[in-house]
């Protein structure tokens, strides 16, 4: 068996009382390649950051690597929703994935040359090495993106987790986004998170829904009853298409 | 015209300005690409309260509002980090009650408080050499600050979040960035008074962003442009006889909307052209 790199049992979140994880079980391997569909507000970003340590569950464990979320998440690298960051931030894209390289070397120390020679090399293997001196916000959303993959795989992680990573990208480049990620799963475990089905479907390995409550498959084949159970509303399943459900009606 | 320079109040108020220029040179650009100004003029704006107890209890006012300032910085970071409050009520609440702890302070000290002009609006011609002194001190700290500690400075303006996830102590580091705005205000009182300071904190690290990109460099050109616009202001204010914090002000502001005017006419050109 893998080993787990993450294992969550029973984890419950609230916000002002009010629900927002129920009873979540979940065990990631270190070869998973896990999709984590909902609709918005089913509390996917939520479980990201309980695994991240970011958000303290009321209730459950949270295992990272063996070991507190705290002090596992370094093996962690994370790709948030960065279509937050201030464009117009004063960094260039070199600086942006060394900051990656922090987790490595801890407060008052300086980079290192090691440190710019993996930010480097990574860069280079993300493809936007000529683009190391440029301002962050001056590139498309999908370069971005890679600056951002770059910075999160700067620590080599055991595990890569990426909060809705086709938001920002130009829909023609979502399947050069998905090869590349796909060319990562040999070497860690990735765990991906969309409110788009369609997308998420034909690359994972495995599929998990989530709202509030986690309904996990083991496999991409789920049932017209298991989507219901998520979003709450009828749903029609079609095998191969591009667009895998369609809500039928208001309810 | 240089002949006044000969005169010591001169040279002083030059050393001022200069001081002052690097402090907010430096951390003027963290107040500006992380979005702080407005707990900035909090903390600016509740050191009043420590030049008040500095009043009463007969000790210096400039170090009653470094107290101040420091505990009107610290709380304000708790307050909008750990509790619900939003974080701009909790601003203005401080803000304001810093002030008014001032006004009671200054109503209980018998008699009339001297200079109280001065600590409002500033006077650079007549900042006496203990804070001259204590000026150099800070700044010093400023730069030991900011040099040991750039890299988890810009990873927490940057990405706060990804920096906790990488394990920089991103609470405490804010508040010590805030500690340090603090301290800012505290050289700035003497030349633009607390109630401009702000405009110091802002002005010239927004006119140095519109050239870099690199924030070393905005540093460096922030640094540049206060120490123009203190120098400017002087001697304007010298010539004119007018306040020289508020003609330092004006200067400053004025030279930034030129800039701002000259960027836009440059990349209307480069897109026609």
């Amino acid at each position: 068996m893998a080993q787990e790199v993450v294992k969550l049992d029973n984890i419950w979140v609230h916000y002002d009382g009010i629900p927002v994880l129920e009873e979540v079980s979940l065990s990631i391997e270190a070869n998973a390649f896990l999709g984590i569909i909902g609709p918005n507000g089913g509390g996917k970003t939520t479980l990201l950051k309980v695994i991240l340590g970011l958000i303290k569950p009321s209730r459950g464990k949270v295992t990272v690597m063996g070991q507190t979320p705290e002090k596992g998440r370094k093996s962690i690298g994370y790709i948030s929703q960065h279509n937050l960051f201030d464009r117009d931030f004063p960094i260039n894209v070199f600086d942006v994935v060394l900051m990656g390289r922090y987790a490595k070397s801890g407060i008052f120390r300086r980079y290192t040359e090691e440190d710019r020679r993996i930010a480097t090399d990574t860069l280079k293997s993300m493809g936007m090495l000529e683009y190391r001196d440029r301002q962050i916000g001056r590139l498309s959303g999908g370069e971005q993106q890679r600056v951002f993959i770059a910075r999160a795989l700067v620590t080599d992680p055991k595990l890569l987790l990426l909060d809705e990573p086709t938001a920002s990208i130009d829909p023609n480049m979502q399947a050069e986004f998905y090869e590349l990620i796909d060319s990562l799963k040999e070497r860690m475990a990735i765990v991906l998170v969309s409110h788009d089905m369609s997308a998420v479907s034909i690359y994972v390995e495995d599929i998990a829904c989530l709202n509030h409550r986690l309904f996990y498959h083991g496999s991409k084949e789920i049932s017209a009853d298991e989507l219901e159970k998520t979003y709450h509303c009828p749903i029609q399943i079609i095998a191969h298409g591009t667009v895998p459900h369609r809500v039928l009606r208001e309810h | 015209m240089f002949e006044v320079l000969q005169y010591e109040f001169m040279q002083n108020a030059l050393l001022a300005g200069l001081l002052a220029s690097v402090a907010c040179g430096i951390i003027g650009v963290y107040v500006v690409v992380k979005r702080v100004v407005f707990i900035s003029g909090g903390i600016a704006h509740s050191s009043f309260g420590g030049i008040g107890l500095g009043y009463y209890l007969g000790i210096h006012p400039v170090l009653g509002a470094m107290f101040f300032a420091m505990a009107g910085a610290l709380s304000m970071g708790l307050v909008t980090r750990r509790t619900r409050l939003p974080e701009d009520t909790a601003i203005g609440i401080l803000w304001a009650m810093g002030m008014a702890l001032g006004i009671i302070f200054i109503g209980l000290t018998p008699g009339y408080a001297p200079d109280l002009f001065s600590y409002l609006f500033g006077n650079i011609l007549t900042v006496p050499a203990f804070d001259l002194t204590l000026m150099i001190v800070l700044d010093g700290i400023i730069i030991l600050l900011v040099s040991l500690l750039y890299k988890e400075f810009l990873l927490i303006s940057f990405d706060e979040e990804f920096s906790k996830v990488s394990g920089v102590p991103t609470e405490r580091l804010y508040l010590l960035l805030l500690g340090l705005i603090a301290l800012t205000v505290v050289v700035l009182i003497r030349v633009v008074g607390i109630i401009l300071v702000i405009a110091l904190l802002t002005i010239p690290a927004a006119m140095a962003r519109q050239f870099t990109y690199k924030i070393k460099t905005m540093m460096l050109l922030a640094i540049l442009f206060g120490t123009i616009f203190t120098f400017s202001g002087l001697w304007l204010s010298y010539l004119l006889d007018l306040a020289s914090g508020a003609t330092i002000i004006l200067v400053s502001g004025v030279a930034l909307f030129i800039s701002f005017g000259i960027n836009k006419l440059r990349s209307k050109v480069r897109n026609h052209g």
